[in-house]
């Protein structure tokens, strides 16, 4: 069974067949990912190019490393080492790179909706490894793979995401994956980094961490962006973590088996205290390895359709 | 030269006239109205405009013609034709060129330019020099040069001290103040706070942004006595404070976009550039809101903030693509479609938004149906059927969120200045 679409734009418009179909294909390459030869010959002949027009190094040596072990070619384009600076549209950047005769796009870019333009001026198949505040499919998807991995299921498993929700394209992608999925969402933060329509989401909202932590089983915690929202949307990161931090006291308190997730990189003592980052609730570095596998399975599905 | 328009449809509710009747006009001039002799039609070129409606010449007060500065999106030479086709006879144009029109001879050049052509343009001054916020601008310099107004639109004006200057000088020349109304700090987002920015991951712009500088100008229109036009109207909330102030007798107007009446901010799905303007496009409930303040007499005219870009400015991201659409050519045929044919506006009202009342607000003359006057109207056939066609566009720019829209109701000709234009036709008369 294909999948429905040509490409992965974003989860709101991924029917939930697909989404099952995602996961369950990462297991199998999850399998590769164990094996001592850790590569398989599905994409050979195939040619991926990584267009990262931001900087992204995990995101991107994770969706290389999933390329070359399903054996495509992959070619990395990014900001600073293409003509981008030099003033080149991107319609102009991606003519070049259609010509260049390559069959998927791996797309990360500051502005949202630009893995659909790219949809429109190239016949390719798009991914989107991230567009500004709007989606990040795959990170959703291994977020989603990572919980279902740990506790067997995602129907009606109640995932809070924690953080910067209003300026997150994780938090979005979570949302509408899992509530496809048939998950329970809520959400916590500051009411300044919550986006004010997030209730006709289907989400509930949670200004109160320990009342988070209470009602679910399972956190993803969000990355506070330092360099950009400290002061704007928050008094201070003290603050912050005194209000929305992880630590073990908090989760000794609320006496609760919480599963806990983190899309990285982790600010230590900020949204998560070292003790929780490497303690026995969380799975941050089975996420990583997750995230190849979900990778390998989006890449596998989307090229070999014909 | 002597031209008969028969059969018309002729429309001016500041004559209470609306009634069907015969032109005779002769260099330009109205020398005869009522039934025409064949001594009248002798040497007349004959036009029968089958009841069409005949009304006062349309205005258009809020128009970027890019002259000086952007002439490859715009020249005052293609923003008129495109008024022209799209049924205007007149036209202010905005202060937010490159330079701005904060000197008198940019004014000057600007009706230098515009000076042979059928439509009449009336430049708009910069409230403050370079549009900047700090200074005012020479306005006696500028209104003497043939200012109509003052706005430095693109922003608003950028604090309160500023506006009461702008607003206490502006009312020794009885010009208002436009506003482009959005408080500086809220600025900057790429579409309409609400359920679908949050979709779309676009950064949002809350409508509260435009209510402050609603609230604010109104409260200083009030304490200086000056006038404030609010251009571009686009929230409820706005539409009452308006109505509000206008009950209380403040010197307020204001205008409305065609697109802020027709399309709400689901159009955005799919990230089309030619969906993103400022303000942006907002919800169904604020539409609404839009329909009614037109129905109650709020908001006094329509105007286009017909903004041309380049293919390429348009072509990109979507976050990074300028704001704006180009409306002459399209507005008049949304305007029927939306607001006649649906009966939110009679014809009478709808013609008093296009070509009384921004004339009023601006102190230009207002044509009139009598012997003697110079012919200045719009023909309009309200029951065409067409197909809106960017390709077919007089203006530069092609940039509509509303090509291959189907409309019904279009401007087919205009009469000034000795020339007209008849289906798309230009003849000396
Ligand atoms: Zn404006
Ligand atoms: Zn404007």
């Amino acid at each position: 069974m294909p999948l429905s679409s040509r490409h992965l734009l974003g989860l709101e418009t991924t029917p939930k067949e697909d989404i099952k179909l995602i996961l369950d294909t990462a297991t199998t390459f999850k399998e590769v990912l164990e094996r001592p030869i850790k590569r398989v010959p599905t994409l050979q002949g195939k040619t991926v190019v990584n267009l990262f027009y931001e900087n992204s190094t995990r995101t991107r040596i994770s969706f290389e490393l999933a390329e070359k072990r399903l054996s495509a070619d992959a070619v990395n384009f990014s900001v600073s080492t293409s003509s981008v600076s030099k003033g080149e549209t991107f319609k102009d950047t991606i003519r070049n790179i259609e010509a260049m005769k390559i069959d998927m796009v791996v797309v990360r870019h500051a502005a949202a909706g630009t893995p659909l333009y790219l949809t429109q001026l190239c016949d390719a198949h798009i991914i989107n490894a991230g567009d500004g505040i709007h989606e990040h499919p795959t990170q959703a998807l291994l977020d989603m793979y990572s919980i279902r991995e740990k506790l067997g299921r995602l129907e009606v498993v109640k995932v809070c995401i924690v953080g910067d929700i209003a300026h997150s394209r994780v938090a979005l992608s979570n949302i509408f994956g899992l509530k496809t999925i048939g998950a329970e969402v809520s959400v916590c933060g500051p009411a300044t980094m919550i986006p004010r329509n997030i209730k006709e989401l289907g989400v509930k909202v949670f200004y109160n961490i320990d009342e988070a932590i209470q009602e679910n089983d399972v956190l993803n915690i969000l990355r506070i962006q330092l360099e950009r929202k400290a002061g704007g949307n928050f008094p201070t990161l003290r603050e912050y973590h005194t209000s929305y931090g992880i630590t073990n006291e908090r989760l000794d308190k609320n006496g609760k088996d919480i599963l806990i997730l983190h899309p990285g990189p982790i600010n230590r003592g900020v949204e998560i205290s070292s003790e929780v980052a490497d303690g026995s609730h969380q799975i941050i570095l089975q996420q990583v390895t997750n995230g190849v596998a979900v990778r390998m399975a989006v890449l596998y599905l989307l090229g070999t359709q014909n | 030269m002597k031209i008969a328009l028969k059969n018309c449809q002729l429309i001016q509710p500041q004559q209470k006239i609306n009634k069907k009747s015969n032109l005779l006009i002769e260099d330009g001039i109205i020398i005869k109205i009522g039934n025409l002799s064949a001594e009248d039609l002798k040497h007349a070129e004959v036009f029968d405009l089958k009841d069409n409606f005949v009304s006062p010449g349309f205005f258009d007060m809020h128009v970027h013609l890019r002259e000086p500065g952007r002439e490859d999106e715009e020249t005052v030479q293609t923003g008129c034709d495109s008024a022209a086709q799209g049924g205007f006879t007149g036209i202010a144009c905005m202060p937010n060129t490159e330079p701005a029109l904060d000197s008198a001879e940019v004014i000057s050049l600007i009706k230098e330019k515009a000076k042979d052509h059928l439509v009449e343009v009336f430049p708009v001054g910069a409230a403050t020099v370079g549009r900047k916020g700090e200074v005012i601008s020479p306005m006696a310099e500028l209104f003497n040069a043939g200012a109509v107004g003052f706005s430095d639109d693109g922003v608003a004006i950028k604090n309160a001290r500023i506006l009461k200057t702008s607003l206490e000088y502006s009312a020794m020349f009885d010009v208002p103040i436009i506003e482009h109304c959005e408080d500086e700090s809220l600025a900057g987002g790429a579409m309409n706070e609400g359920t679908t920015s949050t979709f779309l991951g676009l950064p949002p712009i809350p409508s509260v942004a435009e209510d402050l500088i609603v609230i604010r100008d109104i409260l200083m229109a009030e304490y200086t006595g000056g006038k404030v036009h609010i251009a571009h109207m686009s929230t409820k909330k706005s539409a009452q404070m308006v109505r509000e102030a206008k009950a209380k007798g403040i010197r307020v107007t204001a205008e409305v976009s065609p697109h802020h009446f027709t399309l709400t901010e689901e159009t955005v799905k799919g990230y089309n550039t030619n969906t993103k303007m400022n303000p942006p496009l907002r919800t169904q409930e604020d539409v609404e809101a839009m329909l009614e303040a037109l129905k109650d007499g709020t908001i006094d005219c329509i105007a286009s903030d017909h903004a041309p870009h380049s293919l390429e400015e348009k072509e990109m991201e979507f976050e990074y693509a300028p704001n704006g659409i180009v409306g002459l050519e399209t507005q008049i045929g949304l305007a029927l479609t939306e607001l006649y044919h649906k009966k939110v506006l009679t014809v009478e009202q709808l013609v008093e938004k296009f070509a009384i009342n921004p004339r009023k607000i601006l102190n230009i003359p207002i044509p009139k149906f009598e012997v003697g006057e110079r012919a200045n109207l719009t023909i309009i056939d309200p029951n065409e059927i067409w197909s809106v066609d960017i390709s077919q566009f007089k203006s530069k720019s092609k940039n509509s969120p509303f090509n291959k829209r189907l409309l019904k109701g279009k401007a087919v000709g205009v009469i000034n200045k000795g020339k007209m234009i008849l289906n798309g036709k230009l003849k000396e008369i």
